[in-house]
């Protein structure tokens, strides 16, 4: 009766979005006489982050302090069009589209303020902090403020943009089934560190260390943020959550929270991460968001861990004491694999 | 079945409301009562998201009767600022990253606060122990444990002021 320790790692190559009809995201933008604008868009935030996203990338856009930027997500029955929140795609796809619906908006308020200091929009700059003046000639200025008051009640303009992001459907190619079904890979390697217990089939996460590639981080704490809680679902899909334990028969399903496990506040790994940022070209400021890839490589990792721990290879999850002690038995006991890498 | 009123103090003022004798305080605070800080996670006992403060006591509101609340004294989150100042906790969930959907939020500042009200100086395993009864889905927890210690440790120095 013993406990093994093991080391498992797993990387992954995770395409942001899904390129299903183009996956597209609009984004309407609009400024109030008050010079503050509002951002229109459906998808919603579940707390992911992406109504602070969108509002940096809208205020850096627009030359605007980020204050003066409203993200509203209020309503998909009357908002523009997009696909949702789902398959990682928040920052990046509706990063573009608030892009573009920023740059028109932009466009517009520039036009506006040229003519209220009679000069050419071309030769206009904003500086981040609610003014627009000529390049090189910071004295020669109009607030957004007056300018959208100017717009508003002088000159009869709209200050506003519309904005979509849409990627070309790609068909596939009948001879080889080659497609290109994505344009933005995020990135990720993860080390997981376990111990499990022969005598009991439990398995405690000792630690982890990640590297993800993300594409510029356009949040670093939210990126963060992100990380920490996806590492921690994925410990929880690895080795507690299942509505099905015996599936495909139905029985002994949880019924309620003691029963659907997860784990708790007491069972946390300490757990590292470091983040590359590598822009990517087509990306809102070069970002591509973690989104789901947060949690992805924690299950093989964890798989993988257990197998060098014990040399039970276990296919389906979660990975639970009973599916370890019938392969450890199956086995004839535990088969520790050889260790790689520094101390565990 | 004839409803019933009850009356309690709640986040400092008297309040009223006919309740179903079978009503719990969750279901009265939200739908009798308008306060919708506390919320409706599972009403079985097992999220914590519901939490409140019965005569100080931390309690789970979709498990308790509103009828036995009869003249308590409840606190709830809507009562934790004061005005527009933020409680310490308040703040340091937010400088920590500590909420996320935020559905788990109200239940885990209020348990926090149970434990800040009989012990400020608090370990991380008492933060651990405090929060046990509350699911989160988004955060991992350490942003939650991380916001709660800081809180703890602006605690003291405030109420020397
Ligand atoms: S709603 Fe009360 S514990 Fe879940
Ligand atoms: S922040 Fe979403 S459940 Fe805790």
């Amino acid at each position: 009766m013993a406990r093994y320790k093991g080391r498992g790692m797993a990387s992954v190559n995770y395409p942001i979005g899904m390129n299903l009809g183009g996956d597209p995201s609009q984004a309407l933008i609009h400024s109030n006489p008050d010079g503050k604008f509002t951002v229109a868009l459906s998808a919603i935030d579940l707390g992911q982050g992406m109504k602070q996203v969108t509002r940096q990338v809208a205020a850096e856009t627009l030359g605007v302090p980020i204050e003066d930027v409203y993200v509203d997500t209020a309503d998909s029955d009357t908002g523009p069009h997009d696909m949702g929140s789902f398959a990682s795609r928040g920052t990046h796809r509706m990063g573009n589209a608030v892009i573009a619906a920023a740059r028109e908006a932009r466009g517009v308020l520039l036009e506006a303020a040229a003519e209220e200091l009679e000069v050419n929009a071309a030769d206009l700059v904003t500086d981040g902090k609610g003014n627009i003046h000529v390049k090189g000639a910071p004295s020669r200025a109009i607030t957004v403020r007056a300018t959208a008051q100017a717009a508003q009640f002088k000159q009869g303009k709209t200050i506003a943009g519309r904005g979509i992001f849409l990627i070309p459907l790609s068909s596939v190619d009948p001879e080889t089934g080659e497609m290109n079904p994505n344009t933005a890979f995020a990135h990720a390697c993860l080390v997981a560190d376990v111990e499990v217990d022969d005598e009991t089939g439990e398995v405690s996460v000792l630690g982890m260390s990640s590297a993800y590639e993300l594409g510029r981080v356009i949040n670093p704490k939210m990126v963060e943020q992100q990380l920490v809680g996806g590492a921690w679902m994925g410990i929880s899909h690895a080795l507690y959550e299942t509505p099905e334990p015996y599936y495909p028969n139905p029985d002994h399903g949880p019924r309620d929270f003691n029963e659907y496990l997860m784990p708790g506040p007491g069972d946390l790994a300490p757990y590292s991460i470091t983040i590359l940022e590598r822009p990517a070209p087509d990306g809102p400021f070069g970002g591509k968001g973690p989104g789901e890839m947060c949690a992805n490589p924690v299950l093989p990792a964890v798989a993988n861990a257990v197998y060098n721990a014990v040399g039970v290879r276990v296919n389906d999850l979660p990975i639970t004491p009973e599916k370890i002690l019938r392969g450890i038995r199956a086995n004839g006991g535990a088969k520790p694999q050889a260790r790689r890498g520094g101390a565990l | 079945m004839a409803k019933v009123p009850v009356q309690f103090r709640l986040n400092g003022s008297d309040r009223a409301a006919f309740a179903d004798p079978a009503d719990s305080l969750l279901t009265v605070l939200r739908r009798g009562l308008n306060d919708f800080g506390p919320k409706y996670g599972c009403g079985q006992g097992t999220c914590g998201t519901c939490s409140v403060l019965i005569d100080g006591g931390l309690r789970l509101a979709c498990l308790t009767l509103a009828a036995s609340c009869e003249g308590a004294s409840i606190e709830t989150v809507s009562g934790m600022a004061d005005g527009p100042n933020l409680h310490p906790l308040q703040t340091a969930f937010m400088e920590h990253f500590a909420a996320q959907c935020g559905f788990c939020t109200p239940g885990m500042l209020t348990a926090a606060k149970a434990l800040l009200d009989r012990n400020p100086n608090p370990s991380r395993e008492d933060v651990i122990d405090a929060i046990a009864g509350n699911i989160c889905r988004c955060t991992g927890y350490e942003p939650i444990i991380q916001a709660i210690l800081a809180a703890a440790r602006t605690l003291p120095a405030q109420r020397r002021s």
